[in-house]
C-alpha cells in the first residue's frame, strides 16, 4: 500500500493552516488513547502538550513560527530528563521522580516548537532488547494488530490468541518504536547502547538512526554505557529522521564528549545515480540463528545497489564474534558505576528500612532495581575487582580497539557504507520471548547492531520488507564516522527503492483523514 | 636495644581557591547554609555529566611546577568507587592513573636543638599532585539515631599533594607541610588555612630496624593542625616502636588523632581492605595541556592551559622571598624564616624599614623579640596589632636619633601596645623619657641627688 499522493505533508498542512498544531495534537492524544493497549506510553503529559500546541498555533497564526518543528508532535523515551515531568527509566528506582531539568536534546525540541506528547515505555534502565522488562509492562508491536500479520496469523484472529499473539517490539526503546509506528507521533526520542534504537526500529518498521558518538549531547540522558550510549531518532522516514538529526546534533559545552567542530544540518540530497558508491558486505553479520529469509532479503538488497552500478564487494570484520563478550565485559563494568548513586538518599525510592545507612543503602536497591539491573551490577562490580581489572576490563578495552580498527581498515580500503541485517529474525511473538532471560535474548539480539556502538560510528535501519509472517524486517546501513549525510543520502536512495509498506491498524485508520502519511516526511 | 629509624609520608589535601567547583559551577565558599551551594551534578542527579574548570587545572599546575615537578601533558581521569553518604555519585572522580603532575620536591628548613639559631635544610620528594573531588560533610546526631548530610562541599576541587616517605619525625612533617602551606598561600592555588578545612593532612607512619624492610606502616587521620601533626606523627611512632619491642605486631590500619589525649586511636572497623574499583571516568576525555613548543598555531589560547605561560607568571616563592630579604637588608636567615612564617610580618617588617632610619638588623630585633612575641602573648596576627608599622617606625626614630634610650623605647611601645591613640613624642613626654643632653641640666640632677644623700656620699668617699 501506497501513500497517497497529493496528500499533504505534515509540516506544509500546519504552514497552510491545512490543520492546527492544537487539532494535530489531539488527534495524536487520541490516538495515544486508543491504543493504550500497546503500552508504548508511561507518561502522557496531555495538558502540557495541549498547551504547547497552543502557543504553536499562536506563533503560525503571527507568521513567527520557530522552525520546521514547530507544532510537530514527538514523544521521548523515558530515560531522558524532562523538567516537570515524570522520569521513571521504567523503575521502581525513580517512580515518582521528576527531573529539575530537561536534558539537552529535549531542550532543543522545545525550542523549536516541538510538542513533546509524553514519555515512552523501555527495558527498565535501557537494559534488554525486548522492551519487556519494566516495571509498567511491556510493550506491544502494533504490527501485532495490523492486517498483515492477522491475516497471515496461523489462527485467524481469534480474539483470545490475539491477546496471546502478540509479538514484541524489541528494544530498548521499544516505546518509542511503537509509538511512531501506530502514528501518535511523528518522531521520537530513543537510546542506543547496543542497538537499542535500531532494533526496535527493524522490528516496528521505522527508521531508527544511531548518530555518531560524540555528534549529539548525552546532557540529561540517564546513562547505561556511558562510552556507547547516543540519543537515538526514531521516525517514519528517512527525510525526516535527517531534519531531527539537524535539530539536535552539535557541541554541547555540558556534554564534554561531544565533539567540537560546527555542525550544520543538512538537506538530504535525492541520490538517482550509485554507481559511485561502494557498498561492503561483512561476511562475519551472517551469524548464527539468522533466519534464511533475512538472508535473502539481504542478498536482493546487496542486488539491488549491484544492478543499479555500485560496487558490491564482501569485506570482513574478523572480531566480530568477540564484541558480545567485549560489550557485556565494558557494559557491566559502566552499569556497576553508574548505579552507584541510587542510594536513596538524594531522589528517588527510598527503602523504609532505616537501621544504618548500609541497611538503607541495600535495601533501597534491592527494592528498586529489577534483577536485570542488579545481575549487571554484580558482574560489573566483578569485573572491576582489582584482581580481575586487567584481565577482564582492560582487555575489553583492547578487543574493543580492535574491532573498531576492523571498521577502520574496511573504510580505508575504499567502502563507503556497509550492508547488513539489524535482527536475526523478525519479531517474536512475546510468550516465546521470555522464554529465555534478558541476558541471553540481549547476547543474541545485540550480535548485529552493537558492533557499531563499540567503534561509535553512525548507523541506521530501514524498513525493507515484510516478513512470511507479515511483520517489518529492516536492514541495517553503518557508515564512517560523522559522515551522517552521505549514509542518509544512500539509505534515502534505499528505501526509495523497497517502497516498505504502510502499517493497517484499524486504530489508525478511524483516525486518518489523510494527515497522517507514512514514508513521506513529516516536515517537507 | 637496637635502633628504629621511623619512616613519615604524607597525604596532604588542599582545596583549590576558585569560584566554583571542579565539575560543576556551583559555587565555593566556607560555611554557607547547609545545601546551598548544590548543583544537579552535585547532587549526583542522572543525566548530568561533569565539566572540566580550568582554573582548577591552572591551580595544579602552578602548584606542580612550584613544587619542581614534571607536568604531564596528558592526564587521565578515574573514577573511585565506595558507598557513602556524603558521595552522592557513590563514586569519586580522581587521577588515579596519570595525574597532572608527578617526581617533584619540597625543600623545607628547621632549626636543630630548638634554637633559631641553627637551621638545615631538608627536601622531601613529591610522588605526585592529582586533581579530584571533595567529598560532602556528614554530621551524625546520635540523639535522633540520623545523620545529616551537607552537600555543599560535595565536588570542590582538591590537589591531593602526596610525599615520600623521606620525612623521620614530627618536626620534619610539621616543617614540610608549613613551607608547602606558604607556598600554596603565596600562589594563590589554595588559601590552605587548616582550620577552615582548607588544608588535610594525613600521615603514614612505620618504623624499621637500619638495613631491615620497612616495617608495616598505619595511616593517620584527623589532624587538624600543623602542631597537632608533629604530636600525632611523634606520639605514632613511639607507639609502634612500643609495640614492636614488646613483641606485638603493627596492623596496616587506620587510627585517628584524639587532640584531647594526645595519641591516635583505631579508627571504625573498616571491614578489611576496600577495593575501590577505579575506572577510567568515561565522560571526561583526556586532560591536554600544551607549553610553548606543542601549542598550535591557531589555537584559540583562551581554550587551552599554556604550561610555559603560567610558568613565566608565577610569583616569588617562599625561599626566593626569603633569600632576597637576607639580601637585601643583611638580616639572618632565621629571621627571614619567622618573618614569612607570620602572616603579614614581612610587610609589616619592610614598611617599618621604610619608615625609619635606624638599619634593617636593628629593626629585625624589635620585630621578632617586642612586636612578635608581645602578639604572641596576647593571640593576635600581625593585622590585629595596635601598634602600627608607621608608629613603630617613628619610635625607633626617636631611638636613632638617641632622644631616648633603648630602655626608654621599650617602656614607650609598652605604653603603645595599650592602643590609646597616643603618640611616641606624647609618650614620653609625659613618662619623662627623654635623654637629656644638657649638660648644665645633668649636673643640676646629678648634684641634686648628692645632696639629698649625704650619708651615702659619705660612704662612697670613704670607700
Amino acid at each position: 500500500v501506497s501513500p497517497e499522493p497529493g496528500s499533504p505533508q505534515v509540516a506544509a498542512a500546519l504552514k497552510a493552516g491545512r490543520v492546527t498544531p492544537t487539532e494535530l495534537c489531539q488527534r495524536c492524544l487520541a490516538l495515544i488513547r486508543s491504543t493504550g493497549f500497546l503500552n508504548a506510553y508511561i507518561t502522557v503529559a496531555e495538558e502540557t502538550a495541549l498547551k504547547q500546541a497552543e502557543e504553536s498555533e499562536e506563533r503560525y497564526r503571527r507568521g513567527q513560527t520557530l522552525g520546521v518543528l514547530d507544532g510537530i508532535p514527538v514523544s521521548v523515551k523515558d530515560n531522558f530528563s524532562t523538567a516537570g515531568i515524570e522520569t521513571t527509566c521504567a523503575s521502581s528506582m525513580l517512580k515518582g521522580y521528576i527531573s529539575p531539568y530537561n536534558a539537552t536534546v529535549v531542550q532543543k525540541l522545545l525550542d523549536q516548537g516541538a510538542v513533546l506528547l509524553g514519555k515512552t515505555n523501555l527495558d527498565e534502565f535501557a537494559m534488554g532488547s525486548g522492551s519487556t522488562d519494566g516495571v509498567f509492562g511491556p510493550v506491544r508491536n502494533p504490527w501485532s494488530y495490523s492486517r498483515q500479520y492477522k491475516e497471515k496469523s496461523v489462527s485467524k484472529s481469534h480474539s483470545e490468541d490475539e491477546e496471546s499473539n502478540w509479538v514484541i517490539t524489541g528494544g530498548s526503546s521499544g516505546g518509542s518504536a511503537a509509538a511512531v509506528s501506530s502514528f501518535t507521533c511523528f518522531a521520537a526520542l530513543g537510546s542506543d547502547t547496543g542497538g537499542s534504537t535500531r532494533n526496535p526500529a527493524a522490528h516496528c518498521g521505522v527508521v531508527g538512526l544511531k548518530p555518531t558518538y560524540g555528534l549529539i549531547s548525552r546532557h540529561g540522558l540517564i546513562p547505561l554505557v556511558n562510552s556507547m550510549d547516543v540519543p537515538g531518532i526514531l521516525t517514519r522516514c528517512v527525510d525526516d529522521a535527517a531534519v531531527m538529526l539537524g535539530s539536535l546534533a552539535g557541541h554541547d559545552p555540558k556534554d564534554s564528549t561531544t565533539v567540537q567542530d560546527n555542525f550544520g544540518p543538512f538537506e538530504l540530497p535525492d541520490l538517482t545515480d550509485v554507481s559511485k558508491l561502494s557498498i561492503g558486505i561483512p561476511k562475519e553479520y551472517n551469524a548464527p540463528g539468522l533466519s534464511s529469509e533475512i538472508l535473502a532479503l539481504w542478498s536482493k538488497a546487496a542486488d539491488l545497489f549491484k544492478n543499479a552500478g555500485a560496487k558490491v564487494i564482501e569485506v570482513s570484520l574478523p572480531h566480530t564474534r568477540y564484541s558480545i563478550v567485549c560489550y557485556h565485559v565494558l557494559c557491566t563494568a559502566e552499569v556497576a558505576s553508574n548505579m552507584a548513586r541510587f542510594d536513596g538518599l538524594e531522589y528517588g525510592h527510598r527503602s523504609d528500612m532505616n537501621e544504618s545507612t548500609e541497611s538503607m543503602y541495600a535495601a533501597t536497591r534491592r527494592e528498586g532495581f529489577n534483577d536485570v539491573v542488579r545481575g549487571r551490577i554484580l558482574s560489573g562490580n566483578y569485573f572491576l575487582l582489582k584482581q580481575n581489572y586487567e584481565n577482564y576490563f582492560v582487555k575489553a578495552q583492547k578487543v574493543r580497539r580492535l574491532i573498531f580498527n576492523d571498521f577502520v581498515k574496511v573504510f580505508r580500503g575504499g567502502v563507503d557504507i556497509l550492508l547488513t541485517p539489524t535482527t536475526l529474525s523478525d519479531a517474536v511473538p512475546y510468550m516465546e520471548f521470555i522464554k529465555e532471560d534478558n541476558r541471553t535474548r540481549s547476547a543474541q539480539d545485540d550480535i548485529l547492531t552493537q558492533a557499531a556502538n563499540m567503534a561509535g560510528l553512525p548507523a541506521i535501519n530501514v524498513p525493507t520488507a515484510l516478513s512470511e509472517r507479515g511483520l517489518p524486517i529492516g536492514l541495517q546501513f553503518i557508515g564512517r564516522s560523522f559522515q551522517e549525510k552521505q549514509l542518509l543520502t544512500v539509505a534515502k536512495w534505499f528505501e526509495k527503492q523497497v517502497k516498505f509498506p504502510m502499517i493497517e491498524l484499524e486504530a489508525v485508520k478511524r483516525l486518518d483523514d489523510g494527515v497522517f502519511q507514512h514514508q513521506k516526511s513529516a516536515f517537507s | 636495644l637496637a635502633p628504629w629509624v621511623p619512616v613519615v609520608g604524607l597525604e596532604i589535601h588542599a582545596q583549590i581557591s576558585s569560584n566554583s567547583k571542579l565539575f560543576s559551577a556551583s559555587q565555593v565558599q566556607f560555611a554557607a547554609p547547609p545545601n546551598s551551594l548544590v548543583s544537579f551534578f552535585d547532587a549526583s542527579l542522572p543525566g548530568t555529566l561533569p565539566v572540566l574548570n580550568r582554573r582548577c587545572v591552572e591551580a595544579a599546575v602552578m602548584t606542580g611546577l612550584a613544587l619542581n615537578c614534571s607536568i604531564n601533558k596528558r592526564s587521565l581521569f578515574d573514577r573511585k568507587h565506595y558507598f557513602y553518604a556524603d558521595l552522592p555519585a557513590g563514586y569519586q572522580i580522581t587521577q588515579q592513573r596519570v595525574p597532572i603532575a608527578v617526581n617533584g620536591s619540597l625543600s623545607y628548613s628547621l632549626c636543630i636543638d630548638n634554637k633559631m639559631s641553627q637551621m638545615v635544610t631538608r627536601t622531601v620528594r613529591i610522588k605526585q599532585i592529582q586533581l579530584e573531588q571533595d567529598s560532602g560533610k556528614s554530621l551524625h546526631d546520635d540523639t535522633r539515631s540520623q545523620t545529616l548530610v551537607d552537600l555543599n562541599r560535595a565536588g570542590v576541587g582538591l590537589m591531593e599533594v602526596v610525599m615520600e616517605p623521606d620525612m623521620c619525625c614530627g618536626e620534619e612533617a610539621a616543617a614540610a607541610v608549613r613551607e608547602l602551606q606558604l607556598i600554596l598561600q603565596t600562589l594563590g592555588s589554595s588559601q590552605a588555612v587548616m582550620a577552615e578545612g582548607q588544608l588535610r593532612v594525613d600521615a603514614n607512619v612505620s618504623v624499621h630496624h637500619p638495613g631491615e624492610p620497612y616495617g608495616v606502616r598505619t595511616e593517620v587521620k584527623n589532624i587538624n593542625s600543623i602542631r597537632f601533626l608533629a604530636k600525632a606523627v611523634d606520639y605514632e611512632i613511639q607507639r609502634q616502636i612500643e609495640e614492636l619491642e614488646n613483641g606485638r605486631t603493627i596492623l596496616n590500619e587506620t587510627r585517628a588523632f584524639d587532640s584531647k589525649l594526645g595519641c591516635t586511636v583505631p579508627m571504625r572497623d573498616k571491614e578489611g581492605e576496600q577495593d575501590y574499583r577505579f575506572m577510567p571516568e568515561p565522560n571526561l576525555p583526556p586532560l591536554i595541556l600544551y607549553d610553548a613548543e606543542s601549542l598550535p598555531a591557531n589555537m584559540d589560547h583562551q581554550q587551552v592551559v599554556n604550561i610555559d605561560w603560567i610558568h613565566e607568571r608565577l610569583p616569588d616563592l617562599p625561599s626566593v622571598k626569603r633569600a632576597k630579604l637576607v639580601e637585601q637588608y643583611g638580616i639572618l636567615p632565621e629571621h627571614s624564616f619567622t618573618l614569612l612564617n607570620e602572616d603579614g610580618l614581612m610587610e609589616f617588617f619592610e614598611n617599618t624599614v621604610k619608615q625609619t632610619q635606624m638599619k634593617p638588623r636593628k629593626v629585625i630585633g624589635w620585630i621578632l623579640n617586642d612586636l612578635l612575641s608581645y602578639l604572641k602573648k596576647h593571640s593576635l596576627t600581625v593585622k590585629e596589632s595596635p601598634v602600627s608599622s608607621l608608629l613603630l617606625g617613628d619610635l625607633l626614630n626617636l631611638l636613632e636619633r638617641k632622644d631616648i634610650t633603648a630602655a626608654a623605647a621599650k617602656q614607650v611601645l609598652a605604653e603603645l601596645w595599650k592602643g590609646e591613640g597616643k603618640s611616641p613624642l606624647e609618650i614620653i613626654k609625659e613618662k619623662k623619657l627623654e635623654l637629656i643632653q644638657d649638660h648644665k641640666e645633668l649636673e643640676q640632677i646629678c648634684q641634686a641627688v648628692i645632696d639629698g644623700h649625704e650619708n651615702e656620699v659619705i660612704m662612697v668617699v670613704l670607700g
